[in-house]
């Protein structure tokens, strides 16, 4: 069957797809430039940025452009002794050229990453330097300290002579490359990123949970209340909502702290002793309560919705039809709501894992999550490729998640309303 | 064994929902195992509440309502063995139609080949053999219908509630499904309580109807008994179609009563007056007053033909007579009437005994 013989003509003589597509065309442009300037905002504003930032976690050209010589010298070392004239040559060449710059101290901080040590010998070898005198640098620069002199700080500088590294990656895992080049953990009381890693997944797995097991109830009231209580419900589900979240947030540690309302109310009714009051803020009970409430609504809303669309005739079958009303409920009305649950679920548990104001501010040393520690590098120590670097993780735990529950649950039978 | 005569019975049902009105006034209603009654009225009339207090979904506000001798006001729901057939059908979407038919027979604990062999029986009686695997979805509106008959009946239920079921089904379906839930229960046998708003399905389906208004049961008696012989004005307008006049006893003898109409005197069958000088509405079925009357005939008038409309095997004529301007004939469509135009003046006559003299309101 050739194709000719299927195509259609219009009374004109044109091909029928030919003239479809020549009529489409002007709507497709047209709506094409109705949607650019948000196109272009994002391009400018959302993915140029983020994939900059992104960029940031792998790029690691810094000392492979201070020391282009010495790298290309490198090349034909194998590692095991001590590099020969040459190296070191180049190393002197091209430090001479950062001394000029004044670059010396990042080439310092840089190498300091890699391996302790670099920055007091970089700093006597500037010092030194100025009066070196020409030829037989290895010799020179060996006797300025003895450390120059040993072979693993020349491995620790062939190891930044790559321009992307996956080193922020491994730090983030409490991992590195170590002298053999091979990736092995950190010792055990230097771990901390693992340790904020599960404390994450652990505090966004319950919030979502303690948000189903109150979500639910609220949502199937609000679902068969009649219009008039149903109304008000929803404006107290979303009040929180119309709040500022630092407020919502401040007024929790009004409420947890020691000295505060529900401190004084267990002591009031005698539940605990006035001078053993618990602790429930700046520590997890904070960070749990906290984001609980502020992020009740998400798991409300799509339940809600679901609920919605439920006629209540189908309890009412299952009960006829002999189901006890838990039956009734278990077999054919909590069935229905799976929709709504995976819904309100993955948007409760992807909100919590990246959630940052909350934590930070009633978690305290122990409630704190992964984005505080993301939060910390940005702002504290300056180290944004490490910082994007745990982002990006940290997106790719949620895209891990995502495709989880598509694969269990099936993306498509999401319902947000 | 013989059939029961009270199998349900409704003994002095009052309902309200809200402490003020009733919505359900004294309801006294016995329905006979195997009988299909229907439970016929205008919305709000009442008769879904009657068929959720059976249901087990409302609870009468006094009364008690007897199944098979026994008080149920206080037995749940999902204890009192009822099949019933809602509005939407109320499939469960996520089930199968076989898991939906299974449904009541594994709460029941019943073994699956018992099982599975009463559904294929179900199924085979709503002729839905091979769809056992289908989704509900994936059923058109009609045979959605039958499921849900079918998973009424599955379990046996000596009694089966009905609410509405045909209501979203076109017309032609509706009619064939009324027909094919006529027979399941001549079949079977089960007793059957029906509700629906429209008449012509009450008439076609059931052994009684009782016509429901403002709460009350203003007639329980079989279709042909309930159209021909209204026992109130309300029934009379409800069922059919209708003529009326108005007018006042001006005499009553020998099972006859004289009305006066519009100044003259018409004969009529007295139901519900018992003297002179009370109001009456006098009830008249289009069907029963003839153009060129016999002479037998005891009422004979004429009046002027003011429309005429075409319905293929009849006319209906549009008829000013004693001053009533609303009067309907129908005319079958035979060539000894093609004399009816507009504007024409005509004989028309009845029989008394037809014209029956109820309550004015």
């Amino acid at each position: 069957m050739s194709s000719e013989t299927k195509q259609i003509l219009t009374t004109d003589g044109i091909p029928l797809e030919v003239s479809l597509k020549k009529a489409e065309r002007k709507n497709k442009i047209k709506a094409f430039l109705l949607v650019a300037p948000l196109l272009l905002f994002l391009i400018i504003t959302y993915v140029f940025p983020i994939g900059d930032m992104l960029f940031r976690s792998v790029d690691d050209k810094m000392v492979t452009q201070m020391l282009p010589k010495t790298f290309k010298a490198m090349e034909n070392w194998d590692g095991q002794e001590l590099p020969d004239e040459e190296v070191f040559a180049a190393f002197h060449e091209d430090f001479i050229k950062l001394v000029e710059d004044k670059r010396e101290g990042k080439l310092s901080t840089q190498l300091n990453y890699t391996k302790n040590g670099f920055k007091s010998i970089i700093k006597k070898l500037r010092r030194k330097s100025k009066s070196f005198e020409e030829g037989n640098y290895k010799e020179q620069i060996m006797s300025v300290h003895k450390r120059w002199a040993n072979v693993e700080y020349w491995r620790a500088i062939k190891r930044r002579a790559p321009e992307f590294t996956s080193q922020k990656y491994l730090k983030g895992m409490d991992m590195y490359v170590n002298e053999e080049g091979k990736i092995v953990s950190v010792e055990e009381d230097r771990r901390i990123h693992r340790v904020l890693w599960l404390r994450t997944l652990e505090i966004a797995f319950f919030v979502t949970v303690f948000c189903f097991l109150m979500a639910y109830p609220i949502a199937h009231l609000l679902a068969t209340l009649p219009m008039k209580y149903s109304n008000l419900l929803m404006i107290c589900v979303l009040l929180p909502f119309w709040t500022s979240l630092l407020v919502r947030t401040a007024s929790w540690m009004i409420l947890l702290q020691q000295q505060g309302i529900v401190n004084d109310f267990f002591v009031g009714i005698g539940l605990v002793a006035d001078d053993n009051r618990p602790e429930m803020m700046y520590n997890k009970t904070g960070s749990y309560v906290a984001m609980t409430q502020i992020l009740l609504p998400f798991m409300v809303l799509p339940l809600y919705s679901v609920m919605k669309t439920i006629s209540p005739s189908l309890m009412r079958a299952g009960k006829s039809l002999g189901g006890t009303p838990f039956v009734a409920f278990w077999k054919v009305y909590f069935p229905l709501t799976i929709p709504g649950i995976g819904a309100g679920c993955l948007l409760v548990f992807i909100l919590a894992i990246g959630y940052y104001i909350t934590p930070a501010l009633v978690g305290g040393a122990s409630g704190t999550l992964i984005s505080n520690q993301i939060a910390f590098h940005m702002k504290s120590t300056l180290d944004w490729s490490f910082a994007s670097a745990m982002g990006l993780m940290l997106l790719s735990g949620v895209l891990v998640i995502y495709w989880l529950y598509n694969k269990l649950v099936g993306i498509d039978n999401i319902k947000l309303g | 064994m013989a059939l029961k005569k009270d199998f349900v019975k409704f003994d002095k049902v009052d309902k309200s929902y809200d402490g003020k009105v009733l919505v359900v006034k004294d309801l006294q209603l016995d329905i006979e195992e195997g009988e299909f009654v229907t439970m016929l009225g205008p919305s709000g009339s009442g008769k879904t509440t009657c068929l959720m207090m059976l249901a087990g979904f409302e609870t009468p506000t006094n009364g008690e309502i007897y199944l098979d001798g026994k008080a149920i006001s206080s037995i749940p729901p999902h204890k009192r063995g009822i099949g019933m057939v809602f509005q939407n059908y109320a499939l469960f979407p996520h089930m199968t139609v076989y898991e939906n038919l299974a449904f009541p027979l594994r709460v029941r604990k019943i073994a699956k080949d018992e099982a599975d062999k009463k559904i294929d029986k179900a199924l085979s009686m709503v002729s839905l053999q091979g769809f056992a695997s289908r989704m509900p979805g994936q059923l058109s509106g009609g045979q959605q219908q039958r499921v849900a008959v079918a998973r009424s009946l599955v379990f046996d239920p000596q009694l089966v509630l009905m609410d509405e079921p045909l209501g979203a089904l076109d017309k032609n379906l509706r009619e064939s499904m009324q027909y094919e839930i006529k027979h399941i229960h001549e079949n079977i046998g089960v007793t059957v309580v029906y509700v629906t708003h429209d008449q012509s399905e009450a008439l076609t389906m059931s052994n009684r109807i009782a016509v429901f208004n403002d709460g009350k049961v203003q007639q329980l008696s079989s279709p042909d008994e309930l159209y021909e012989k209204p026992v109130n004005s309300f029934v009379a307008e409800f069922i059919g179609e209708n003529n009326t006049f108005v007018g006042e006893v001006s005499d009553i003898s020998g099972g006859k009563c004289k009305v006066k109409i519009a100044n003259t005197d018409i004969l009529a069958n007295p139901i519900s007056v018992k003297g002179k000088g009370e109001k009456t509405k006098i009830s008249l079925r289009p069907e029963r007053a003839l153009i060129n009357p016999s002479d037998r005939m005891d009422n004979i008038h004429s009046g002027k033909i003011e429309e005429v409309i075409y319905h293929g095997d009849h006319t209906r004529v549009r008829i000013n007579l004693l001053g009533n301007n609303q009067f309907i004939l129908k005319v079958p469509n035979s060539s000894a009437n093609l004399d009816i135009k507009l504007g024409k003046d005509i004989k028309i006559g009845w029989n008394s005994e037809d014209a029956r003299a109820l309550d004015p309101s």
